[in-house]
């Protein structure tokens, strides 16, 4: 191969000429976006494990009726940690992890815009992380939710110290996460191969490129409410109480206007990772590129006209109800769409069942009944009757496990020959699909009828009412199956990256410029790069290849 | 939690209407699982298609390199788009139907919700009742909700709607229950430790039984008759009871806990949380934080014969 373009940023990188020996202090010190991108994914798994602590021990308290293994106050403190764990700190390294690694190798470039950004960036959200955990040793943590409302979370109704971890861990989180969207959006536009034009990348950078503009925008309603607050708490301003003239339902405003983005902030990059999941192991093009583009970047400007629909029931009458319940309905056929898009991406294909490819036909049914379940809440009646119950529970975690989390999963089993070398075998990654797919599906479908049952989301017991038991038991031992799956994925991955069959550098038969590169990736990606032509460079080259 | 009597007769779910305003919601939510289905079975089934149909086989081609099908496109966004329209015109038509503005009309029945009780006031005749809200049957009812402390939520899922409980805010709720009967619902905003036990219990009564009551509830507390209940009263009245509390027809006005004035007729106590038994009041008094961590009641240091002659005293408040 003639070598024809060369990779950007074309001037001597930073970190280029040290040793690639990966010891700790390397790590640490790294400002390479593959390994960033690496202990990203970490840190996310490190929070998926206490998250998920959490979440068993509440479980356990859920168990039975009436029971008493933990307190209101400890209860109250773990469903807290649970949700902002799981959204701040490993839903959202999440994307960023598999963002910072693949986008630059997608676009042929060495290195993101902002290298030492990068590494600032993952440390700043990590120490916030900590910070947040750190609220345990010093009078306990956060305990109003992980949306928090006013004027609960005033120093009037809840005394201690968490609340104010909860700002300060979160503000640090949203400085390192709207720093790694400055830093994907300059890389995207500034930093391709030069033949790429925009119409040549590939969905997944789309998604991310959508999405660092959403992080854009969204955080700073949210970073602005986290100050508000902790000027009412420590300085005794009063944005959000009533008695001096502030308002409670601003807070809910202000946490929505982000609230409602985050959720589209954590699943875009899931949809740009399932779009090249269906294509490469369907053998075909993406159907309708433009299509799934063009409804991600609806979505995204959607997003900040849906917001109240979180607040159908604070009586803010019909025609604000109204009009909020109509955006989100459109929200609900952009979504639609791709659902669509992705059925006809596999419809005459030929179709290669791996790991990443069952998760993402696994996604299709859960993020299918998450999205009704969704829509749902955009018809206001139903939401008046089943919002703050189990049945939202449900629909969030379909969306967040169903949606989000398949979607990286999908992208686990996709890139890890690529990020560590090695394959993880089929049969074993299959194990872990069905375990955790089982274990998901037992711990939250029943939840819907819960909440239709009139179960209230958030209590730390209920009454032995017929059936909430059974199914409370259920939802438990589901929660179960579900932890000892991830134990098992964390064994598999070790013990592939250890004993692992060594991967090749296209393992898939791929159609993006990563496979390109050996696996794993030198720490200088590229040497020379061919022609883009079409928004899959790779297959275009080995057919050339073929073809001399 | 042996303390924990089981008082709940059963709780009905969404889908037993008991309102005209529950029927309206069920019949757009009817309609909406109808639709919901057909488009998770056309997901599942399109799925399962292709899964069996396209499967690679060995040393297959590449299949056909396919990038759009402007009629598949068009379908799929029309469709959703039609679908969608339609339940958007179906929500604005039961929004209007099931609650309508209220302008200036006066509330039948004002609740407050407090951490972690009910506040009920009853404007036509000034009777107040706490957790175990009276509501006449066969007739429209409009119920104001407002919230005393932080965000609250009333919920009574055989009654359709929720509505969240915002202080500083008058949220309104219309109520036409068809039959008698004792419906359960519960809190469903997370207000803080006691949220579980913040339980509604309404009794839905004919225009008469509640009449009755509703006379009865506006009456002023009885006069104790025995020495032990007198001596119950004097101790309710000197301790700190009467600064939260209020009996009515004694200088007992506090108005931050439930009003006592007729507490013996109710059937649980702690909304929802037990019976209303002389043994359970008993263990409340002596021990709030024990039963209900994190309530804004105080644990007291009472001995057993003060702790007997407030039991009978609140006790002969019928």
């Amino acid at each position: 191969m003639e070598p024809v373009h060369l990779p950007r940023p074309q001037s001597e990188l930073p970190d280029l000429n040290i040793s690639n020996g990966q010891g700790l202090l390397q790590w640490i010190s790294t400002v390479d976006h593959k390994q960033i991108g690496i202990m990203y994914l970490l840190f996310s798994v490190l929070f998926l494990c206490i998250g998920g602590l959490a979440a068993l021990l509440f479980r356990i308290q859920l168990a039975l009726p009436n029971n008493a293994f933990i307190g209101p106050e400890m209860f109250s403190q773990l469903f807290t940690m649970h949700g902002t764990t799981m959204i701040f700190f490993v839903l959202t390294p999440g994307i960023l992890g598999f963002s910072v690694y693949f986008t630059p190798l997608m676009i042929g470039a060495n290195e993101m815009a902002f290298p030492r950004l990068n590494a600032f960036s993952l440390w700043i959200a990590f120490f916030g992380a900590l910070l947040l955990y750190f609220s345990f040793f010093n009078g306990g943590a956060p305990d109003g939710g992980w949306f928090n409302y006013a004027p609960l979370n005033e120093k009037q109704y809840a005394s201690g110290n968490g609340i104010d971890y909860y700002c300060i861990g979160l503000l640090l989180g949203g400085i390192g996460t709207a720093s790694t969207a400055i830093n994907l959006i300059v890389t995207i536009l500034q930093c391709r191969v030069k033949t790429m034009g925009l119409h040549h990348l590939s969905v997944f950078v789309w998604m991310v490129l959508v999405n660092s503009f959403l992080i854009l925008a969204a955080f700073p309603a949210i970073n602005a409410a986290l100050c508000m607050l902790l000027l009412d708490r420590q300085l005794q301003a009063h944005f959000f109480d009533l008695s001096a003239g502030g308002s409670p339902l601003l807070w809910q405003h202000l946490f929505w206007l982000f609230g409602h983005p985050e959720v589209y902030i954590l699943i875009l990059p899931s949809f740009g990772i399932l779009s090249e999941v269906f294509q490469v192991f369907s053998r075909k093009p993406i159907f309708g590129y433009g299509l799934l583009v063009g409804s991600g970047i609806v979505i995204a400007l959607l997003a900040f006209g849906v917001w109240m629909h979180h607040m159908f029931a604070a009586g803010l009458g019909i025609t604000i109800n109204g009009f909020f319940s109509a955006s989100s309905l459109l929200i609900g056929v952009a979504t639609g769409v791709k659902i669509f898009s992705w059925i006809a991406t596999m419809w005459g294909g030929s179709l290669r069942f791996t790991t990443a490819m069952m998760f993402a036909c696994a996604f299709l049914v859960e993020f299918t009944i998450g999205g009704l379940s969704g829509i749902s809440f955009a018809i206001v009646p139903i939401d008046w009757q089943l919002t703050d119950t189990y049945y939202v529970v449900a629909h969030i975690h379909y969306v967040f496990i169903g949606g989000s989390l398949f979607g990286l999963l999908a992208g686990l089993f996709y890139w890890f020959p690529k990020m560590s070398g090695r394959m993880i075998r089929d049969r074993n990654g299959k194990i872990f699909f069905w375990l955790f797919v089982a274990g998901f599906n037992m711990t939250f479908l029943v939840q819907h009828a819960l909440g239709a049952m009139g179960m209230s989301r958030r209590v730390y017991t209920y009454p032995d009412v017929p059936g909430y038991g059974t199914l409370n038991l259920i939802s438990t031992c589901g929660a179960f199956i579900m932890g000892i799956s991830v134990l098992y994925l964390l064994y598999l991955l070790i013990q592939s990256k250890r004993y692992g069959k060594e991967a090749p550098g296209d393992p898939w038969d791929a159609y993006t410029l990563e496979w390109m590169t050996p696996s794993p990736p030198a720490l200088k990606n590229f040497e020379a790069l061919p022609p883009v032509h079409s928004e899959r460079p790779f297959r275009d080259l080995k057919i050339e290849r073929q073809e001399k | 939690m042996t303390h924990a009597c089981q008082i709940l007769l059963t709780i009905q779910s969404v889908f037993e209407s008991a309102t005209v305003e529950s029927e309206k919601v069920n019949a757009l939510t009817f309609r909406f699982i109808i639709a919901g289905s057909f488009i998770f079975l056309l997901v599942a089934g399109l799925l399962v298609y292709v899964s069996v149909k396209f499967r690679a086989r060995l040393a297959d081609a590449e299949p056909i390199q396919a990038r759009r099908n402007i009629k598949a496109e068009v379908a799929m966004i029309g469709i959703p788009f039609l679908m969608v329209a339609f339940f958007f015109y179906l929500t604005i038509k039961t929004m209007e139907a099931t609650e309508p503005s209220v302008y200036n009309q006066k509330p039948d029945i004002i609740i407050i919700a407090h951490q972690w009780w009910w506040e009920a006031r009853y404007p036509a005749k000034n009777a107040v009742t706490a957790n175990e809200i009276h509501i006449p049957v066969q007739k429209k009812i409009l119920l104001r909700l407002n919230s005393a402390d932080v965000i609250h939520d009333w919920w009574v899922p055989s009654f359709g709607p929720k509505m969240d409980m915002v202080p500083g805010i008058n949220n309104y709720l219309w109520l036409y229950i068809r039959k008698p009967g004792i419906y359960e619902g519960t809190c469903s905003e997370f207000c803080g430790a006691q949220h579980a036990w913040m339980r509604i219990r309404v009794i839905a009564q004919d225009t008469v039984d509640f009449q009755k009551w509703l006379t009865a509830a506006a009456m002023p507390a009885r006069q104790p008759a025995t020495a032990p209940a007198l001596s119950g009263r004097a101790i309710f009245m000197g301790l700190t009871c009467a600064g939260c509390h209020a009996v009515r027809g004694t200088i007992a006005r506090g108005r931050a806990g439930p009003d006592l004035t007729h507490l013996a007729s109710r059937k649980t106590l702690l909304s929802g949380k037990m019976e209303n038994t002389d043994e359970n009041l008993g263990k409340w008094l002596s021990h709030p934080q024990k039963i209900k961590p994190g309530a804004h009641m105080p644990d007291f240091i009472l001995n057993k014969d003060t702790l007997t002659a407030l039991v009978t005293y609140l006790h002969t408040l019928q």
